[in-house]
């Protein structure tokens, strides 16, 4: 009871205390700091431009290999990839001095760019293109639905007059070239790609054509 | 003339509208974003139209990074991480501590060592393992060369143990039902087999791995790309 005989010793009379008036404010600097702090912590840890994939299907190893050339290529070309340049030829490959008596293939250079192999292929790959355009206008139009779309399309680039592809690289080509051409043939619609590995007469030519 | 009167003393700005914005985009960016994975690597990835996206559970990742060397990531749980190593270490008959499987289990992001320095390898701490041999240009990442192929074991038993691993989650979320009530099928749980190569990597390199997963008979692979619009005929 010490406390209550000093209390009433010394306190004034009518000492009661009083809440301040006014609105109370709060100091939020801390508080701003710390939401800041976090923002700048979270923009710089996240993500958002989620990567995405192009998926490409490669033919199944066979135990038995078809040798290249051998099977009759109708309607095909063959693009050749080195050190950032890009060359292609059309249809079978002769190399010079063919027991056929067929000229020697020549490769012919072309570049990645829009005025380069997509213009190329756009121009080779007509048939598909055409109906691509044409599927298009009637699913747009609702006469058609998805699936039989995506189905006639897969068929039209399964067709006999489609465009093939095939895609060799030689020692010197870098991965950005090789996921470029196969970018370029999406985007041409090409629906058969092998990318297969490059015979030695190829090879030969290219070097031919390279040291030019 | 009328005055204008100065107010005295220091002027206190309302904060309350600048806190709740700033709030307001953590509370965003926090539900919104998802961390950036710490990855051993630095690959710039090429662009492409590919529109597909990355399946966030079951992938099995390559990367070959700039230099060609090659690394490996299993997107899994630990469990699977752990049987995926233990199946490993089994057949290259490496020892490894009890400690050593956690950390490898726990590991976030590629990995890239052979089997005879992965002991090393995860005694590290989480800087040392991201430096790794990192200015050495002899180191190779994940053997892969056809006479002495750890990268295929790897993604061979990957490959089963994913599998398994896929089915399990899938039936746990799904109950068993495809994705429009069918049964389920293989394709649904199946692990994607993903190559994340650097843009500027040597092809050969990187038709080294395709080629590995291609003796494994996974045919079907997708290329990490960052995503450009198709241009418009």
């Amino acid at each position: 009871m010490a406390e209550l005989a000093q209390d009433d010793g010394g306190a004034k009379k009518g000492g009661k205390k009083r809440p301040k008036k006014g609105s109370a404010r709060i100091d939020m600097t801390p508080m701003v700091d710390l939401g800041f702090l976090l923002l700048t912590f979270f923009v710089m840890t996240s993500t958002f431009a989620k990567p995405k994939v192009m998926s490409l299907a490669y033919p199944a190893k066979d135990p038995v290999d078809v040798p290249e050339g051998q099977d009759k290529v109708n309607n095909a070309i063959t693009f050749i990839v080195s050190d950032d340049r890009l060359f292609y030829y059309k249809g079978e490959f002769y190399p010079e001095g063919n027991p056929k008596g067929k000229p020697a293939t020549e490769l012919i250079e072309t570049n990645f760019g829009p005025q380069g192999i997509r213009k190329l292929l756009a121009d080779e790959n007509k048939f598909v293109l055409n109906k691509k355009v044409e599927l298009d206008a009637k699913l747009q139009k609702k006469q058609i639905a998805d699936s039989i779309h995506k189905k006639e399309l897969d068929d039209a680039k399964r067709d006999k007059r489609a465009l093939k592809v095939l895609v060799k690289t030689d020692m010197k080509a870098k991965t950005r070239n090789f996921i470029d051409v196969i970018d370029e043939l999406y985007i041409a619609s090409i629906g058969v790609i092998a990318p297969v590995d490059i015979m030695n007469s190829e090879q030969a030519l290219l070097d031919k054509t390279l040291n030019k | 003339m009328a005055e204008i009167s100065k107010p005295k003393g220091s002027p206190s700005i309302d904060m309350t509208p600048m806190v709740d914005l700033a709030f307001l985009l953590v509370t965003f960016f926090m539900l919104a974003a998802n961390f950036r994975t710490d990855e051993p690597v630095d690959i710039s990835i090429p662009s492409s139209i590919g529109e597909k996206e990355i399946p966030p559970k079951t992938a099995v990742l390559v990367s070959v990074d700039k230099g060609g060397r090659i690394y490996f990531d299993v997107k899994g749980g630990e469990e699977v991480r752990t049987k995926i190593l233990t199946d490993m270490a089994a057949k290259y008959k490496v020892q490894l501590g009890k400690e050593q499987i956690v950390t490898f289990s726990r590991m976030s992001g590629s990995f890239g060592c052979s089997m005879k320095e992965l002991q090393q390898y995860l005694s590290l701490d989480g800087e040392g393992r991201k430096k790794y041999r990192r200015e050495d240009p002899a180191f190779a990442g994940i053997p892969s060369d056809s006479t002495h192929n750890e990268l295929k074991d790897w993604i061979y038993f990957s490959k089963g143990r994913m599998l398994d691993y896929g089915k399990d989650q899938f039936e746990k979320e799904s109950g068993n039902k495809g994705p429009n009530g069918e049964p389920l099928k293989a394709d649904d749980f199946k692990p994607k087999f993903i190559l994340k190569a650097d843009m500027d990597a040597e092809y050969v390199r990187t038709k080294q791995a395709i080629e590995t997963f291609r003796d494994l008979d996974i045919n079907n692979l997708n290329f990490v790309t960052s995503q450009e619009a198709a241009p418009i005929r």
